[in-house]
């Protein structure tokens, strides 16, 4: 009784240590929030927050595929190009040849899931550095995109537009998009797998000394590339988020998305050299950059730009924290 | 009596908690071979980075003559600029570049800012002559032997008009021919009035090349020997070497010894750098349950090589050799095989190849033996944590609670931790490579205690290590090895430092 109620205060103790770059985040959030609603009329409502999810469920779904490739210590480039390929492979088979979504949807997911396994399988076999294949799985995927079409197509299968249409009421007049829902569970998903699953502790154990890793014996390979993987799965089915959300397929979607998805994970206090780091923490990270955008829009008078401008000093930020954090729990 | 070049007076030198020398003279006369000697630790690198500045003047306490004149040097460049060069054991060249770009780094053949290709080509080759170098001055250094890479030291060493070289184990990772060669070329630079320092290991070319050799125990210096008047031979440098007395830093054990364990036989392993040189040479060993060997061997003589390509190939190419475990031929091909055979290896290096520092103790206590700790995929946190906290118990672990961060730890509880992840394992063999290193004297006692405990219940324990009194506490029965060779098997009774650092300096016939 007595030990156990010890051992208990001690790890309250540990708490803020592990958790602190995710509990920052959280207090940020809630900081910008509470500035929001007192500055804007109409601000402080939850559908606000609601509609950051909305608006950035895809992003959601490919910041935790982003998430396991950081905590091996990886990078994954290809992500937005990953995304921009599903848009357009499933719009131009649906309008095209007019095949059906439960068709297109699995294809579209096992090109993405693909893609990130011939990669995963390069950094490991070839021991490349994951920042230099992603490079080149980016370009490859977004060059694919042109030789299907340099246009936009616009998706008018029903079953897509039902979808993209649908709100499911919450209470009190609030509602959320089924994207949300399919996001949340990869959250969920993934935050089970990553905790409680012996491939979840290899991802950390990868990322924190791969060389000790190695030398017990953990399956460092099939991990590398079993992350690239689920990379490229969240990527494809994000782009199906996106197509959802965007109604067409097209090339110069999601420019640049492997970068805010980078930004996310980082902000939500995951160490870039891995083997730390939470995805409540990223999902945090998302929620952060799409409420910048709100604010912003909410302003009315500054420029969308201005969303990079905090995103970049935010970024700052969190990286001199990281550094702070990890060189005190090396010594 | 020629002159001294060099007098090194007083030298203290302290790293936090340790002193690593004190009050160590040393007097090196003009145009001689002066070899340093000592065991793995005895500060004889600590020495030679005092000299060439690597420790500046301010962090050391004590005097340096150089030729006569008194020497503060702030770094490198300024040892460098007085005519001493030192040559690390690990060398210093870059791999892509040319051997003359090599000779003359950092101290280029420019004219007005750009570099005269023709001068470095040309002095590049004439330096080449000088060292019995015979390569295009142009051929990157990546595709030359190890042996012809020292030589291009040397010579970018005569480059910079060296007075003193110093030459830290420059025959560790050679072949008998380049050390033949290299031995040589000492010789004839002393002719031509080049002074020389060696640290090695390997005594009979101590004896071989040397004009005096100076002892370094513990960080002081115990004497300085002149081959010529005092009729110095490798047992009379041993000697000096060991000279220190055994005393109660080791538990009482009484080891119950059984039935064969695991046996090596005719073990060969490849160094992956160089495939042509043998890192480990035929090598074959017996360990029984319930017995502690010890591993004795200086550096570079391929312990750790051993060990780790015994574990699951971790090192190595080109092995061959047989396993048996109780008696049975196996095949380890990989860490996994390893450990489904009961091999453990906790290796000497702990921060980097043992422990994953930013993780907390419990997931780094179950992180090798997660497979008994989950069903199907599903790691059991509860059960995880139980058996974290008994660890943390019978261990005695001194940490808050197994939340703690594995990094922040002392040495010696970092060294638990990787004990109770690889008995987590429930290993029968497990191999210890330098188990104590970097940790305090209390700590060592409770890991000797708990080696003793592992053999009383069973386990063949195998222990790596550089301190021959460690060995000579600990251990039942001791193996020699030198130069990739067992060369001697003692029972603890009849080993004595002496003897075992005989067989450890023993060279090739």
């Amino acid at each position: 009784m007595n030990t156990a109620m010890t051992t208990g205060a001690l790890r309250l103790r540990r708490v803020p240590g592990k958790y602190l770059p995710v509990v920052v985040t959280g207090c940020l959030l809630v900081a910008m929030f509470a500035t929001g609603g007192i500055r804007y009329e109409g601000f402080a409502t939850g559908q606000v927050i609601l509609n950051v999810f909305i608006d950035n469920a895809f992003l959601l779904v490919v910041a935790v595929g982003m998430t396991f490739v950081i905590l091996t210590g990886g990078i994954d480039l290809s992500v937005g190009s990953v995304v921009a390929l599903s848009t357009m492979i499933a719009a131009s088979l649906m309008e095209g040849p007019g095949w059906p979504p439960y068709l297109v949807v699995p294809l579209v997911l096992a090109v993405g899931s693909g893609l990130g396994l011939v990669m995963g399988y390069i950094v490991h076999a070839f021991d490349i550095q994951p920042f230099i294949v992603t490079l080149a799985g980016m370009f490859l995927a977004r060059g694919l995109c042109y030789t299907i079409g340099t246009d936009s197509i616009p998706i008018t299968d029903p079953t897509f537009t039902v979808f993209a249409q649908t709100r499911i009421d919450l209470f009190a007049d609030l509602w959320i998009s089924p994207s949300v829902l399919l996001a949340v569970a990869v959250v969920v998903v993934a935050a089970y797998v990553l905790h409680y699953t012996r491939f979840g502790r290899t991802v950390y154990a990868t990322g924190g000394n791969e060389q000790s890793a190695l030398l017990m014996g953990l399956p460092v390979g099939r991990t590398k590339i079993a992350v690239y993987t689920i990379s490229g799965f969240c990527s494809a089915l994000g782009g199906v988020l996106l197509s959802f959300y965007m109604l067409s397929g097209y090339g110069l979607h999601a420019v640049g998305m492997e970068l805010d998805a980078i930004a996310a994970v980082v902000i939500g206090g995951t160490l870039l050299t891995g083997g730390s780091g939470f995805l409540l923490g990223t999902v945090l990270g998302v929620l952060v950059l799409g409420l910048i955008q709100t604010i912003i829009s909410f302003e009315g008078t500054l420029s969308s730009w201005w969303t990079k401008i905090f995103i970049g000093m935010l970024l700052f930020v969190f990286i001199v924290l990281q550094r702070l954090f990890s060189a005190r729990s090396r010594r | 009596m020629t002159e001294h070049i060099l007098r090194m007076s007083g030298i203290t030198k302290t790293f936090p908690g340790v002193k690593a020398l004190q009050d160590v003279n040393l007097s090196v006369r003009q145009g001689e071979i002066h070899a340093i000697c000592g065991e793995n630790g005895a500060g004889k690198s600590t020495l030679m980075k005092v000299l060439s500045g690597v420790y500046p003047y301010g962090e050391y306490d004590g005097e340096i003559t150089f030729e006569g004149k008194r020497c503060e040097f702030g770094g490198i460049r300024d040892s460098e600029h007085a005519g001493i060069v030192i040559i690390h054991q690990e060398l210093a060249l870059s791999p892509q570049l040319s051997i003359a770009e090599n000779i003359f780094l950092g101290n280029e053949r420019a004219k007005r800012g750009l570099i005269d290709w023709n001068r470095t080509n040309y002095e590049a080759a004439e330096l080449m002559k000088r060292v019995g170098l015979r390569e295009n001055p142009t051929t990157p250094i990546s595709d030359i032997g190890v042996g012809k890479q020292q030589l291009v030291e040397i010579a970018k060493a005569l480059s910079k008009r060296v007075k003193l070289l110093i030459l830290d184990e420059p025959t560790a990772a050679l072949n008998d021919d380049d050390s033949a060669h290299l031995l040589d070329l000492l010789r004839e630079l002393r002719d031509e009035g080049i002074t020389c320092v060696i640290i090695s290991h390997k005594l009979n070319e101590v004896t071989a090349i040397s004009d005096a050799v100076t002892i370094i125990r513990d960080g002081r210096t115990i004497e300085t020997l002149d081959m010529a008047t005092d009729h110095v031979t490798e047992d009379r440098i041993i000697a000096g070497m060991v000279g220190r007395a055994l005393d109660n830093r080791y538990p009482p054990h009484e080891p119950t010894i059984g039935e064969e364990a695991l046996r090596i036989e005719d073990w060969t392993v490849y160094s992956p750098s160089q495939p042509d040189r043998k890192v480990v040479d035929g090598a074959s060993l017996t360990l029984r349950r319930g017995e502690i060997v010890g591993l004795a061997g200086l550096m570079g003589a391929g312990r750790t090589e051993l060990a780790m390509s015994v574990f699951g190939r971790t090192y190595g190419v080109h092995i061959s050799g047989k396993i048996f475990k109780n008696g049975k031929p196996i095949e380890i091909r990989n860490v996994q095989d390893a450990i489904t055979h009961g091999i453990a290896y906790a290796t000497e290096d702990r921060k980097r190849y043992g422990l994953n520092l930013i993780e907390d103790i419990k997931r780094n206590i179950s992180a090798a033996g997660l497979k008994g700790l989950a069903k199907r995929g599903w790691v059991n946190e509860n059960q995880e944590f139980r058996v974290a906290e008994q660890f943390h118990q019978s261990m005695n672990i001194k940490a808050p609670s197994v939340d703690s961060i594995v990094g922040k730890l002392s040495g010696g509880n970092q060294q638990k931790v990787v004990l109770s992840k690889w008995i987590l394992t429930e290993p029968d063999v497990l191999i210890l490579d330098e188990p104590t290193r970097g940790i305090d004297v209390g700590a060592k006692y409770e890991i000797y205690t708990i080696i003793n405990r592992l053999a009383d219940e069973g386990k063949a324990v195998l222990v790596i290590s550089s301190e021959l009194p460690e060995l000579l506490g600990l251990c039942d029965r001791i193996y020699t090895l030198s130069e990739g060779r067992i060369t001697g098997e003692v029972p603890r009774r009849e080993a004595t430092q002496e003897s075992l650092m005989h067989l450890m300096t023993k060279g090739q016939e």
